[in-house]
């Protein structure tokens, strides 16, 4: 988790990643940090994000995007 | 004779009045409505005493957005749209140009367009239903002329002060006649719109689903960060026209989504703006085979686009995507340092397509809006690109690099185009960006994918001359763009120092 924290501050150091539940809904990631974070997840995980699971739910929290994390690398 | 851009909205609203015109997939707005809230917004316009001055439009991206430019060309002024994600710093900047005395905004935006603080801020949903004074718009109509402004467009200039592009009616009629004809637009035609409304590239969509009755979506902004939503809101709306900048496209296609979700209704494809990469369009081809792709290629200054290629034939492996041929009634020339024709050179624009110059700044207009140099004998404007192009072996023009991004580097030309696309040539490359550190004399290369730095020098080694390879590679996540969606090499600039 601290890791993507790193990763999420990187993008927009102003935004408290713990906390904050609308990245999507209230527009703070754009498409660009989007493809970023996949990019980055990539890299620094080893985990490939399918183009189905790249949706609103699986970005809103640091907390959905960890957990998205976690379930890609059991399966 | 049409002289003014409403005769398209006042022939087709009584022909289709309860066809939606403008959506968003939840909110849309038919033509009779359209039409009618733009005359009430005219008539009210005109009783506050605007006339052949600039109002500006501070709403998000809404068919109640679209009305009000019209109503705002009903008074017989022009539009110039801003919009919340404009950082505060360039608003100053367009508004100190500008000097307007009015604004409309809508709700949501209402306490920032106050903040303003012009003459007069009038909230859309307070005039939308003014009282229509027919014969005040009449009287207005019979003023005009096709050569008076309908819009200001603000583009980034290099300097770091926009400059605000003016067009007139006559210059958007011409680019609608001729773009409806050549991509074949109809009404049956659904756009899905997606560049912001305060460019002219929506024209693409707005002026010719006004002349043909068609309906365009505006896809809001969330969906393109979701390749699998955005193909759903495609089949939802039956969307089979998209006029969409490349990055858009190849977002899509990038992340993997293409081939599980292929949009279902989508007939034509456009895109513009930057070099699609070949790997990522050929995925499209792959994808799509039934589909009509078109390359468009236009500066803001030559009113939308002047240029298309029409994807009628295979592209030989590492040959690049025209830019085709101009529309009708433009004229390309190209010329060479000594402005004589020339077989590579400048793209210099000619016609009714060339707009009215930038808003407020005569001397950024002399610069670029030039007399022809190929004829002295009378005055004749044509437009200076700043972009390089050559004909290709089928008489199509092709873009070949951005003058400023042609180099002198130990004592070779060098176009760092060329470099780029050598590079997203290899697997694991999707896409290189080079800028060229002056001070330090070297060629950066930025790329995204996954090949690692090693790998590709010793690629590149292999297919491009010793000067030609960059000193240093530098991995990024993703290329950073501008507003328009182009590369912002100014931040890539950055990264070198």
């Amino acid at each position: 988790m601290e890791k993507l924290l790193e990763i999420l501050a990187e993008l927009h150091p102003e935004v408290d990643f713990e906390t904050t539940e609308d990245l999507i809904d209230d527009g703070i990631l754009d498409s660009l940090d989007i493809v970023s974070l996949v990019a980055a997840i990539d890299t620094e995980f080893d985990v490939t994000v399918p183009a189905e699971e790249i949706i609103p739910e699986n970005f809103n929290s640091a907390k959905a995007l960890f957990a998205l994390i976690t379930k890609l690398d059991e399966e | 004779m049409q002289k003014n851009i409403l005769e398209y909205l006042e022939a087709t609203a009584p022909r289709v009045p309860d066809k939606t015109a403008f959506s968003t997939g939840k909110e849309s707005m038919t033509f009779s409505e359209v039409y009618a809230q733009a005359r009430a917004i005219g008539s009210h316009l005109c009783r506050e005493g605007l006339y052949g001055e600039s109002v500006v439009i501070f709403m998000d991206k809404h068919p109640r957005t679209v009305t009000a430019f019209w109503g705002v060309i009903y008074a017989g002024c022009f539009y110039v749209c801003l919009d919340e994600k404009m950082p505060r710093a360039r608003i100053d900047a367009i508004l100190e140009n500008l000097r307007p005395r009015a604004v409309i905004a809508d709700k949501k935006n209402i306490k920032t367009a106050e903040s303003l603080a012009l003459e007069r801020t009038f909230l859309y949903d307070d005039i939308c239903g003014a009282e229509i004074d027919a014969d005040a718009l009449a009287k207005v109509r019979s003023r005009q002329c096709d050569t008076d402004a309908i819009y200001v467009v603000f583009t980034s200039g290099s300097t770091g002060v926009p400059k605000g592009v003016v067009a007139c009616h006559r210059s958007v009629i011409d680019y609608t006649e001729t773009l409806t004809k050549a991509l074949g637009f109809s009404e049956d035609t659904v756009f899905a719109n997606q560049t912001p409304l305060y460019f002219d590239a929506p024209l693409k969509e707005l002026m010719p689903t006004l002349k043909m009755g068609a309906t365009t979506y505006f896809v809001p902004r969330m969906f393109f960060s979701f390749p699998v939503k955005l193909v759903e809101y495609l089949d939802t709306y039956k969307i089979n026209t998209v006029c969409w900048v490349v990055s858009a496209l190849t977002q899509i296609s990038s992340l993997g989504a293409l081939e599980a979700h292929t949009p279902k209704y989508l007939t034509t494809v456009a895109f513009g703006s930057e070099v699609f990469p070949r790997k990522q369009y050929d995925m499209w081809r792959a994808a799509l085979p039934n589909a009509r792709f078109f390359n468009l290629y236009g500066p803001t200054e030559a009113t939308g686009m002047s240029c298309y290629w029409y994807a009628d034939r295979e592209l030989s492996e590492d040959e690049s995507i025209p830019v085709g041929r101009p529309f009708d009634n433009t004229d390309i020339i190209l010329l060479d340092a000594d402005n004589k024709r020339a077989d590579e050179g400048e793209i210099c624009i000619r016609g009714t397509c060339v707009t009215l110059g930038y808003y407020n700044a005569p001397e950024r207009t002399d610069e670029a809006f030039v007399q022809n140099p190929l004829q002295r004998a009378y005055r004749e404007i044509i437009y200076r690109t700043g972009d390089i192009g050559r004909y290709n072996e089928h008489g199509e023009l092709v873009f070949v690099c951005r003058k400023d991004n042609q180099i002198k580097h130990m004592g070779h030309r060098i176009e760092l185009g060329e470099i780029e696309s050598a590079a997203m040539k290899q697997d694991g490359v999707n896409r290189a960006v080079c800028v060229y550190n002056k001070d330090k004399k070297e060629i950066v290369m930025f790329y995204v994918g996954e090949s690692d730095e090693k790998m590709l020098m010793q690629a590149l080694a292999s297919s491009l001359p010793r000067y030609m390879l960059p000193a240093n590679y530098k991995h990024i996540s993703a290329i950073p763009l501008t507003d328009n969606g182009k590369v912002d090499r100014r931040s890539l600039m950055v990264m070198t120092e």
